[in-house]
This record gives structure tokens, C-alpha cells and sequence, in this order.
């Protein structure tokens, strides 16, 4: 199935955004061998060249090394892996409170929300009385 | 690295009206690219010259460093925008005719191919439907160990699932050191295999850059940038 892609970024950048995050999601284990450039540019249906690219830019990251023969690896060092996961989860959050920002709702806000949905099964009900109790 | 495909200042004119003026393009090895443009921007008559079928009103067209001729004719695998096989011809006797014509033919690769799209090879050309021949086409065409591959509109016809099998067979099947000339109007589709787009206007080169460079410079596909240069 080929991946999906934003149409007003460089593709090359999205895929690294996806194999990273196949990585920090333990998809790809620390220590574990890529597929090929081939292998992963048939997958996702892109351009080899293109997924070559987006490799080389993600070893720059550290999160991936080359061996000159074999191929290439996932790193072994699970803090830069948990580092990584870390700084996407912020990025993921930092849109999303401008998407709340958006709706009106400050951090604190949010954080009330979040609550609720934590502290209940029926999750949907809960966001709709809390907007009732805005009102 | 010598340039797969390198013209300069080529015009060319039908009559008065001049289809190409004075285009400089290069294209090196190991990449897709896609030439874009509207109906009449001069797409296939690039593609023309370039596989030796017109000769330039002026300016210069090399294929490897070599002037269009018969040399160059072994080293292009080139797909036209029409149906130019027979139809009488059953779909293994058309392999046969590329197998004997060519010396860069692999044939297994063909046949692999064909069975994938389940193709059966006895079948006549002409009771073929208009997609599955297109299909046998392109399979001839990437079959070819080419330094350069043409492909004048070659998905026109197939189908969405089908397409997509195709572009990965294209993919999959070009050896890596050649360059593919693709033109056509279904940029969605083929956006994502492009390591290149070249935009023609009214017979000269208005764009040429890296898909992912127009997409970081313009903040859109090339689908979308096209639809904006050249709205009507």
C-alpha cells in the first residue's frame, strides 16, 4: 500500500517523518537492519532517489547509521530514540493546542478536557458537557 | 558524468508556427522526470526528436553525448502517444518481433510482467482493450536496457489500480544508470516517482527543478502548481 502524502511538502521530508516515527514506535526495533532503499521506495511508491535522500537526512539525526557494506541499522542508543519520540510528541502537541487555541481553549483548558476523557469510558459525552458548561 | 539527454538552442517549426523555440534542457543519468504541459506545449515533439522521428529546425540534440542517429536509436526505448503495433499480431509474437529487433530486449522480464497484469500472451493486439494495450506497450518499452526511455503518455488509458501496479513496475524494472522522459497529464499519479519536473509553455522551458524543490519553494504538488501556471 503506498504511503500518503501532504501535497504542499517536500516528499522527501515526509518520509523521513515516517520511518522516524516507525522507529521511535518500535516498529523497527534499536539495533535492527533497514530494508533496502529499494525495498522502502517500493513500499511507499516514491522515488529511490528521493528515498535515498530522506535516509541520508536521518542519519545526520544519528537515529539511523550506515555500514558501508551491509546496509543501514537502527541506532542502539534507546536514549537518542526515546529523545527523538520525545521532541515529536512535543511538536504533535504544539499543533494541536494551536488547533484548541484556535477553538478558543487555553492550555488549562485543554488540560480539563484531557482529564475527563482520561477519567471516563464514554469520552464524546464528556467533551460535550464541558462545552455545555462553558455556555 | 556525460548527460543522457543534452539540447541546446532547438527549435523547431511546423510550417510558420514554430511547436519548439530555442530549448536548453539536460538530463542527467538514474533519474525520472516528468515533462509537463498543456495540450500543443510541445511535449511530444520534443520527445520526437529526441527518438530520431523529427530532425530540428536548429540548435543541437545529443542522446549520451552521440548526435540522434542510429547509434542513439539502441540506446532510447521509446513508447509513442499513439497505437503503432498491429493488430493481427498476437501479444507473444509482438515479444518475438522486440526480441529479434532489439538487442537490449529481456524478454522474461516481459513475460513476468505480463503474467503480473494477467495478460495472456496468445491473445490478438486488436481484441486487447485499450488499457491492457497500453499495458503491453509499456511492458515492451521498460523491457528494453535503455540509457534513455520515452514515454509519451503512457497511462492514459489504464486504470487507477492498474496505474499504480505500472508506476511500480517502472520503479522497479528501470536499470539505474537510465534516465525516464515521461510526459503526461496525470501529475497526481506520477508526482511521487518524479525525481525531476520539466514544465513546457508554448514550446519553451518555463520550469525545471526537483519535485521536492518546487514543492518547499511554492508550498504546493506540482499537480497544484501546474494547475495555477497554466490555468485558462
Amino acid at each position: 500500500m503506498p504511503w500518503n502524502f501532504d501535497p504542499g511538502r517536500p516528499i522527501y521530508s515526509q518520509l523521513l517523518e515516517m520511518i522516524r516515527l516507525q522507529i521511535v514506535s518500535g516498529r523497527y526495533a534499536p539495533g535492527e537492519k533497514l530494508p533496502s532503499v529499494r525495498d522502502l521506495a517500493s513500499e511507499a511508491a516514491v522515488n529511490p532517489n528521493t528515498m535515498q535522500r530522506a535516509l541520508t537526512e536521518l542519519e545526520r539525526t544519528g537515529l539511523i547509521y550506515a555500514q558501508r557494506t551491509s546496509g543501514r541499522y537502527v541506532t542502539e542508543d534507546s536514549d537518542l530514540i526515546a529523545s527523538a519520540k520525545r521532541t515529536i510528541a512535543r511538536e504533535k502537541t504544539g499543533v494541536f493546542l494551536q488547533e484548541m487555541k484556535q477553538l478558543g481553549y487555553g492550555p488549562e483548558q485543554v488540560t480539563e478536557i484531557i482529564n475527563t476523557i482520561d477519567s471516563s469510558e464514554n469520552a464524546d459525552q464528556n467533551v460535550s458537557d464541558s462545552d455545555a458548561e462553558k455556555k | 558524468m556525460t548527460p543522457v539527454f543534452e539540447c541546446s538552442h532547438i527549435t523547431k517549426h511546423y510550417g510558420a508556427k514554430a511547436a519548439l523555440s530555442d530549448i536548453n534542457l539536460t538530463l542527467e543519468p538514474g533519474r525520472i522526470v516528468g515533462l509537463l504541459g498543456p495540450n500543443g506545449s510541445g511535449k511530444t515533439t520534443l520527445i520526437k526528436l529526441a527518438a530520431g522521428l523529427l530532425t530540428s529546425t536548429s540548435g543541437t540534440l545529443t542522446i549520451c553525448g552521440e548526435r540522434i542517429g542510429p547509434l542513439t536509436k539502441s540506446k532510447v526505448s521509446y513508447l509513442p502517444d499513439k497505437d503503432y503495433l498491429s493488430g493481427w499480431m498476437s501479444v507473444s509474437q509482438v515479444i518475438d518481433l522486440f526480441h529479434d529487433f532489439y538487442e537490449n530486449f529481456d524478454r522474461v522480464k516481459a513475460c513476468e510482467m505480463l503474467n503480473r497484469l494477467q495478460i495472456d500472451p496468445e491473445q490478438k493486439l486488436k481484441t486487447l482493450s485499450k488499457g491492457n494495450r497500453e499495458k503491453v506497450i509499456l511492458i515492451l518499452t521498460m523491457s528494453r536496457s535503455a540509457d534513455l526511455y520515452l514515454l509519451d503518455e503512457p497511462i492514459g488509458g489504464v486504470d487507477p489500480a492498474a496505474r499504480d501496479y505500472i508506476l511500480q513496475t517502472i520503479l522497479t524494472n528501470y536499470n539505474e544508470s537510465g534516465t525516464i522522459l515521461i510526459s503526461t497529464h496525470l501529475i497526481s499519479d506520477v508526482e511521487r516517482i518524479l525525481d525531476e519536473a520539466v514544465f513546457l509553455k508554448n514550446g519553451t522551458v518555463s520550469i525545471h527543478s526537483a519535485v521536492d524543490d518546487i514543492r518547499n519553494q511554492y508550498q504546493k504538488s506540482v499537480d497544484e502548481l501546474f494547475r495555477e501556471v497554466f490555468a485558462c
